[in-house]
Order: C-alpha cells, then structure tokens, then sequence
C-alpha cells in the first residue's frame, strides 16, 4: 500500500528505531512507536509538508490486565492531505503510567487526554489541566482499567441518602 | 392588623433596608462574578454544567463540566458481546438513534469481515437519512427556541413526528430503534413504508421553506446569531470540531465522500458548506444538509435493489427464525452465537462514520473472543464541546445560550 510506505519510510528516515511496528489489519495504517519519542513523533507527522496529519481525533488507552507492559495509549490522527487516518500506539513501561503529554503538538488533545487520565488513570506529564473529565473530583479508582468491577465498587461515590 | 398599616409597615421595612450601608462597592465595574450554569439548565441541552466567570454581562472565562450523564458504555461493551450492544447505541445521540446503529454495526463488521447484502445497505443508508433529518430538525427547533423563537420548535417537532411513525413501521419502535444487525438489518422494508417515506419527502420541502420564512424574516433572530460565536477555519480544525460546525467554518469535510462507507459512493450529492463560521451559518448549515439528505433520500429509494436483507453467513450471522427452526446447521451456529459471540479475529479496528452532529468513530479491539476487549467510542459532541471555551470568550451571556444551541450537544453522546 501506498501510502502506508509513504509514511513509514518519512518516520523510519527521521526516528529510525523508535518505529516498532507497523501493521495494517484491515487496511487501518498503525505504527507502534516508543513512548518517549511520541511528541517528536507527533511533531513531525503534523508538521511534515507531504503528510500534515494537523489534526487530533481520538486518544484513549488500552489496559492489557496482565501483560508487563500494562498500558498502550492510542491516537487516531487525521490528514486532510492525504485523506487518511493513522493510528499511533505507545506502550507504556512506566509505572505508575505515565506519558508526555501532546497537548503542544495538537490542541484538542488536551479533553482527550484528561478522559484517558480519568479512565486509565494514565499520567499525561506537562498537560496543562489534568482533571477528571466524568467522574466527580475525588473519586479513587479509574472505571475501565480492567481490576475495576462492572458494578462498581460499593461506597466509593457518596450517594445523596448516605451524606449525612 | 388592617391592610392599610401593613402597607405602611411594609413601606419602613424597604425604607430600612435600603438604609443599610453596610455593603460597599467601591467600583462596580471592577467585580468579577463566577455563576453556575447547569446542569438542570433548559438551555444547556441535556445535563451540561457550565461555570461562568463574568465581568458585568461579558463573560470572562468558562469551564464546561462534563459527566452528568455518564452511564459508562464503554465498560458495559467490555462485558457484553457485540450483539447485545447495539440496543445500547441508541442511547449515545438519542435524537439521530438509526445513525448509530448503522456506525456501530459497520465497525464491527469491519473488524469481523462481514459484508451486508446491498439491500440491507440501502436500507441503512435510508434510516441513516431519516435519522439525520430527525436530529437536524430537532437541533434547529431548540436552537431557534433557545434564542427565543418558541413557533419553531413546534413546526420541527411536527416534522420529526412523521419519521418516528415511519421508523415504527420500519423497526417496530419510535424512538429506540436497536433497528440493524450485524451482518443486515432486522427487517424489510415494505412498501407501506416506502410509500410513507415519500408521502413524508413530499411534505417536507414546502415545510422547509415555510420554516426558513419564518426565521429569516425575524430580524431579532438574525440579530443574535450573525457574528456571534465565530470559530475560524485553523481553530475549528485544530480544537478537532466536527461535522456541521465544522463545515459551517469553511471545511469541506463529509466522511460520506472523504471515505464513503455503505453506497454514498453511488450517489449524488453536495457537501454544503459556509464560510463565516458563526452560529448563523451553523443554523444554515443544518437547513442545507437537511434539503440534501432529501436527494439522497430520493436516489436512494430509486436506487434500491431487490434481495436479501441479512447476509446469509450463519457462522458469524444470526440467521432468521424460519431457517434455525428447520434446520440443524442453522440452530447450533444461532446458540454458538448467542451464547459466545461471533469471535472476531485479533486485532483492532477504527472505523468513523457521519453522524448528525459530527464523526462518530468506534475503536474497536478483539482479542479473539465473544466480547469486545476495549470499545472506545469517538462522540462527535464531546469534540465539538472543547471549543465552548474558546467561542464563549468574551461573549455576553445571552450568547452562550445561542453558542451552546448553534453547536448542538447531545449530552447522551459525550457523556457516554
């Protein structure tokens, strides 16, 4: 595919071994790249003149459970240019998990970011505002990290008959 | 006590209050006043909260809040299989239902290699249309009605009513649909529906117009939406906003031509678009891509082939009653597939369609069993929300109103 070598040449050139893979199962172009190097990734991608990905869909993380490396953030990144959506991945060997954040690079990361951080509980380092964006402030745990029952965990929201 | 003494006891109260001195403002200019809007606010569409930092009536800084409404999809479809959550979609934009069915299902036949017969396809592109006019009227309805234009909300609805009692025909419920499978549809379309979804087409245009009179030559509504809340072309790009606000800013962006999924490859139609961005060319927008789902509306019910609608694949499709009755294949693939899912294989996928309000995208990751692994859903609201705080600075507190309507949240969606 075409523009999948594109791409990977233009990241491979300039980062040489930060690209660890890249896949594409069922034609969605992902590049596996480590996690340190992500903004200059970021920057790069969104600045080149041939690939200009200048805009941020989507961040969220998977939670493994049991691997070693738990956490993997994932970015859905869109260029007008070539009418293309990239998914970038990073696994996080940080622990407790944390990443820079790519706030910098694309501005609509910053809600992104502060839902993956709700739900993972993913540490995006430099951001400018890390709140929770739906649980209220205070609450312990992060709901889609995979050791977090579906019910919930009983008295960790207080509910209106029991504030006293 | 007579009333006449009570007058003049009540006058002494005022008088004494009006005495007291106590308080003392030395420049009242110079006060800020942070106020809280929401999130029982009926402005606010739905339960969003927003806190206002206001310098007289200009507000000064504003914090959208977020969360009021959220059920946790993304857990729940972590621990369901894929087929027991599309009922759940309905409930992400509650007002464009049929539009989320059909995402939903289209990504996870993406990631499972499924292809729906291409009736069952047309047939989704015709609810999908429905559903998009349905959401557009009711999003021009309220916004009119927010900046005070109460007529119109009562015209849109009465639209909006006919394609509920269409999908009642079509999936059996109003307003809930759940109406697509994975792999087709629920059911055909019969000609009774497909007469009424014309008899519907050909009511609409003149209603339509009728509605742009009635806005158009009311100079207050034009004097409270022209110029406010602009979001320029770079920012609405870089803060991610999508769908019709997008467009309204001068991107001419559509997934249904950018990466046309279903058969909007083989039809015609326009992407409008506007150039000033503000909550006008919002409003304008919407009317637009409401006269063009129209023409693909029409096309589509020319264009309709005879067939199948679900795909005849009863290892991975549920196959349909009459067949798992009769015969033995059938039935052990129905109680495979219901009792441990349709096992995609391992992977993930992204795949975005055009919803109402914007991209709705589902990312989907398999790990090769019944349920999905993660499911993470891109809810265009929640996108077009980030830019509240940029478009409301400096505004006047009347126009947060007309911004939030303009930029139209469904709060079922970006709360999840």
């Amino acid at each position: 595919m075409n523009l999948k070598e594109l791409i990977t040449d233009k990241v491979i050139e300039k980062f040489g071994t930060a690209l660890e893979e890249v896949s594409d199962f069922r034609d969605d172009i992902c590049l596996t790249v480590s996690s340190d190097q992500i903004v200059a990734i970021g920057k790069f991608l969104k600045d080149d003149s041939d690939l200009q990905f200048i805009t941020c869909k989507d961040i969220t993380a998977i939670d493994w459970g049991t691997r070693k490396k738990r956490f993997t953030a994932v970015y859905h990144i869109y260029s007008f240019k070539l009418n293309c959506t990239l998914r970038i991945k990073a696994n996080i060997d940080a622990d407790p998990p944390a990443i820079e954040t790519v706030t910098s690079v694309w501005r609509s990361a910053d809600w992104y970011e502060r839902e993956t951080f709700d739900m993972y509980g993913i540490k995006f380092t430099n951001h400018p505002d890390l709140r929770r964006m739906y649980m209220p402030e205070g609450f312990e745990h992060h709901p889609l990290r995979k050791d977090f029952p579906v019910i919930g965990i009983p008295g960790s929201l207080p509910l209106p008959h029991q504030a006293e | 006590m007579n009333r006449i003494d009570q007058i003049y006891n009540e006058e002494k109260i005022y008088k004494r209050l009006l005495e007291d001195r106590n308080l003392t403002i030395e420049d009242e200019l110079e006060n800020e006043m942070v106020i809280n809007m929401g999130p029982q606010h009926p402005a606010t569409h739905g339960v969003l909260r927003l806190v206002l930092r206001l310098d007289g009536e200009t507000v000064m800084g504003i914090v959208p809040e977020l969360g009021y409404l959220h059920r946790g999809y993304e857990k729940m479809a972590e621990n369901m299989s894929y087929i027991e959550f599309i009922p759940h979609t309905d409930r992400l934009d509650y007002t464009g239902t049929m539009c989320n069915n059909v995402g939903y299902v289209l990504a996870v036949e993406k990631l499972a290699g499924i292809e729906a017969p291409k009736r069952a396809q047309y047939i989704r592109m015709i609810v999908a249309e429905l559903s998009r006019i349905a959401a557009h009227l009711v999003a021009i309805g309220t916004f009119a009605m927010d900046v005070g234009a109460v007529t119109m909300v009562m015209w849109t609805f009465r639209e909006r009513e006919k394609i509920n009692s269409i999908f009642d025909r079509i999936a059996g419920a109003r307003f809930t649909t759940s109406y697509t499978r994975i792999g087709g549809v629920a059911s055909d379309l019969d000609d009774q529906a497909i007469a009424e979804i014309e008899q519907f087409l050909v009511e609409l245009e003149p209603a339509l117009s009728e509605m742009d009179k009635l806005m158009l030559s009311n100079r207050i509504f034009i004097g409270r939406l022209e110029g406010i809340g602009i979001l320029p072309k770079e920012d609405a790009i870089a803060l991610g906003v999508t769908g019709p606000n997008l467009r309204a800013s001068g991107v001419e962006y559509d997934i249904r031509r950018a990466k046309p999924y279903l058969f909007y490859n083989e039809i015609d139609f326009r992407i409008p678009t506007f150039t000033q961005g503000d909550c006008l060319a919002r409003y304008f927008q919407r009317g637009d891509e409401v006269k063009e789902s129209v023409k693909i509306l029409r096309q589509c019910l020319d264009k309709m082939p005879i067939g199948e609608v679900i795909a005849n694949n009863p290892k991975r499709v549920l196959s349909h009653k009459t067949e798992i009755y009769s015969k033995m294949e059938e039935l052990i693939h129905d109680f495979m597939i219901i009792n441990f899912g349709i096992n995609p294989p391992v992977g993930d996928t992204y795949l975005s369609v055009e919803n109402p309000k914007g991209e709705l995208g589902f990312y989907i990751v398999s790990n090769g069993t019944g349920q999905p692994w993660k499911l993470k859903i891109h809810s265009p609201s929640f996108c077009n929300l980030q830019a509240v705080s940029q478009l409301c600075k400096g505004a006047m507190v009347s126009d947060v109103v007309a911004i939030i309507g303009s930029l139209d949240p469904v709060m079922g969606e970006a709360d999840k």
